[in-house]
């Protein structure tokens, strides 16, 4: 039992088997918040330092809350709080972290690599909390989760993820993930927000979002930053909003149990009509609460690893 | 000193000797008169390698290396002439800056040393350098290098000024506007999240310098092509009788994109690696003869400048030590070319295009040499390495042609015969 490798980096680096490891432990997990006593001590003495680089509430929020449901010492660096703005290189932050005995270090980092390039590094695990545009293993993990506990498998479904693809980390563990698994991705943004070579990870590249919606089993919308507009990605949110949203009439196209999912933070009226957002086929509040709950089940098989050695 | 070389090969002649009378090639003389007979176990001499384009550091980043290592790692690698480019501190775009490079070059006496001068005021891309005067002090051509001129207008200004002093341009192609990422823009790029450099961002600059080139019939020199879109109108280009002349470097022959997926820095550099449709175009360039020149690009950088984030991490690698060895193994090894034609390449075109007058091997000729093992496989190990920066992509990489003696003027600069 347990992740074969010391740290999670990437969708790149896992498994088949692991996914479904990691999908089946969170189920368990699942059970913990919702009870009374949100305690378990599958992390008793053990240390878990968040690392982030970047701004960030839900991810950073639901990693801390797993890892004290599941009795650890945790602790937080931001960047505006500590020798990060003193100009100290990411190794040296990430190795004085390390020798202070901690277990297991989340990091966020604006820069791709950014974990694969301290991880070899440390004694602590690694755990990818978003790089750069590379990957969020987690955030995959969650979506992943929402739809397990509605596909009996991911065999043959079809995901379709509209937005900005290019810049998109969510994206790209997602189709990795689900490739591994068997399902069908496809995807759609704007020309500006298409990655050269994305058909090459697996996923389909659509016309339209009617196209990339129509006959779905799940739809996922990506938050559009909007300073993207000022490097001339989208002319305006208004024709964004009038071409790339999705909208009730976009969902309808998708089959007629399907649901909608949004990794968050949302634009309202911008990537998503509030509508829809709200609508009965939305699961995007309960992606918040299995992102805890894949969060536990990642920390708790690192460390299932390490206590097999 | 009278020196002869012994048990060799030598490149273009039907001998096993080498007759060097203190600074110069010498005709034969009696073992007897010899201060030192150099055994050369079997090994190939050639003409001193030239390159056309390197980095030295120095002034203004010794910490990466200085001209004295990185000259002694060029000697090593069979060089014995080098043009290093402006991009020092302060830049090299005036006579005193250039004065200064050359004395100390003088001082180390590893190597000959051409320097490059800015082609604009600080590489700025604004005002035209004071080339003449620069030239009076010894550059042999200008350029921006990793700042390509951008404005149009001002590559007009530099092909016209510096043909006044006969001073060859060297660009670095590169539209800025198009290049903001830190590899080949492809599938890699997408797969790994960095943001990717288009070929595009090349070829447009190439097809622009081409076209003043030919508008104005100045002569235009390509830096490090590495495009099949670059090799194409450079072929096109030289038949219709346009003077434009390229080089391309070991690395874009002998790697491609992929590499970058563990996001190791050491395989980082401007213009990036690419796919292998593009390097098999620049082994067809080298094959044809549109590509003219193998030049290294050596690019020092200091250990917490390359292990770092790939984004963060400067770009470059080292060059000379193993420039040769790629060539051959790569290139002549694998029957795309003969020796000959690899010595044209990494000798004789580049000392034309800057007309440094290099590569002779007749008595009373500068006694320039490089002696290759050919015959044996060697492990490149960079902790060998004389330079002083450790950032090679090649480490444990299996080649032939290891260096066994350069020589520099009658002076041995490198020796490795035990």
């Amino acid at each position: 039992m347990g992740l074969k490798s010391k740290d999670l980096l990437g969708m790149k680096q896992l498994t088949a088997e692991e996914i479904m490891e990691i999908l089946d432990t969170a189920k368990t997990m699942k059970l913990v918040i919702s009870s009374a006593n949100k305690k378990t001590s599958h992390l008793q003495g053990k240390s878990v330092v968040t690392l982030f680089y970047e701004n960030s509430t839900r991810t950073r929020l639901s990693f801390e809350l797993a890892s004290k449901y599941m009795g650890s010492a945790s602790a937080n660096i931001s960047t505006s709080g500590s020798s990060v703005n003193k100009g100290e290189s990411l190794l040296d932050t990430a190795r004085t972290i390390d020798m202070m005995g901690t277990d297991i270090i989340i990091m966020r980092h604006n820069q791709s690599g950014a974990p694969h390039f301290i991880a070899p590094h440390l004694k602590a695990s690694v755990v990818n909390a978003g790089d750069g545009m590379n990957e969020h293993p987690t955030q995959a993990l969650l979506d992943m989760l929402t739809m397990y506990e509605r596909f009996d498998t991911f065999e043959g479904k079809n995901i379709a993820i509209c937005g900005d693809i290019y810049h998109s980390r969510v994206v790209r563990s997602n189709a990795i993930g689900l490739s591994k698994l068997g399902a069908k991705v496809s995807v759609y943004g704007p020309k500006t927000m298409m990655p050269v070579g994305i058909e090459k990870m697996g996923v389909r590249i659509a016309d339209s979002v009617a196209d990339c919606v129509r006959d779905a089993d799940a739809v996922m919308g990506l938050r559009v930053q909007l300073e993207r507009q000022q490097k001339s990605l989208f002319p305006s949110v208004s024709e964004y909003a009038h071409f790339y949203a999705i909208t009730p009439e976009m969902l309808a196209l998708a089959k007629p149990d399907a649901f909608l999912m949004h990794p968050g933070p949302c634009n309202h009226g911008v990537e998503l009509p509030t509508a829809v957002y709200d609508c009965d086929q939305s699961v995007i509040n309960e992606q918040v609460t299995n992102g805890v709950a894949v969060r536990m089940a990642v920390l708790y098989l690192l460390m299932a690893r390490r206590n097999n050695l | 000193m009278k020196t002869i070389l012994t048990n060799c090969k030598v490149f273009g002649k039907d001998t096993d000797k080498i007759y060097i009378d203190g600074e110069k090639f010498s005709k034969p003389f009696k073992d007897s008169e010899a201060d030192e007979i150099i055994d050369c176990k079997g090994g190939t001499v050639v003409p001193g390698l030239v390159d056309m384009h390197c980095h030295l550091r120095e002034p203004g980043f010794e910490y990466k290396g200085t001209i004295a290592t990185e000259t002694a790692s060029a000697a090593k690698g069979g060089y014995t002439s080098v043009c290093p480019m402006p991009n020092t501190n302060p830049v090299a775009d005036n006579a005193a800056v250039i004065s200064g490079i050359l004395k100390k070059a003088k001082e180390a006496n590893n190597c000959r040393v051409y320097p490059i001068g800015a082609a604009t005021k600080g590489i700025d891309g604004d005002q035209i350098s004071e080339m003449g005067l620069m030239k009076e002090a010894g550059i042999v051509a200008v350029s921006d290098d990793g700042h390509p001129i951008k404005n149009a207008g001002i590559m007009r200004k530099v092909l016209e000024y510096s043909s006044d002093f006969d001073l060859p341009v060297l660009n670095h192609c590169e539209d800025k506007s198009l290049s903001e990422g830190a590899m080949n823009e492809g599938e890699v790029s997408t797969c790994i999240g960095i943001r990717g450099i288009p070929t595009a961002a090349e070829d447009i600059m190439i097809a622009r310098d081409i076209i003043l080139s030919e508008y104005l019939n100045i002569p235009v020199h390509i830096c490090h092509v590495s495009t099949k879109g670059g090799v194409r109108m450079i072929r096109e280009a030289k038949a219709r009788g346009v003077k434009v002349t390229c080089e391309t470097c070991p690395h874009y022959f002998t790697m491609t994109d992929d590499l970058c997926e563990n996001y190791d820095s050491n395989f980082k550099m401007h213009p990036p690696l690419r796919t292998q449709e593009h390097v098999d175009a620049i082994i067809e360039g080298i094959k044809d003869g549109t590509i003219d020149a193998i030049a290294t690009d050596h690019a020092p950088h200091h250990s917490d400048e390359k292990d770092c984030e790939f984004s963060v991490a400067l770009n470059g690698i080292l060059g000379f030590e193993s420039a040769f060895a790629l060539g051959y193994t790569y290139l002549v090894k694998k029957g795309v070319i003969t020796l000959e034609r690899l010595i044209d390449l990494m000798c004789f075109a580049p000392s034309k295009i800057l007309k440094l007058g290099r590569g002779g091997m007749e008595e009373g000729d500068d006694a320039d040499l490089a002696v290759f093992d050919l015959d044996h496989e060697f492990v490149f190990d960079k902790n060998k390495m004389l330079s002083k920066s450790l950032n090679t992509p090649y480490d444990g990489w299996k080649l032939y042609g290891e260096t066994l003696l350069t020589v520099m003027g009658g002076k041995k600069t490198y020796e490795k015969l035990q």
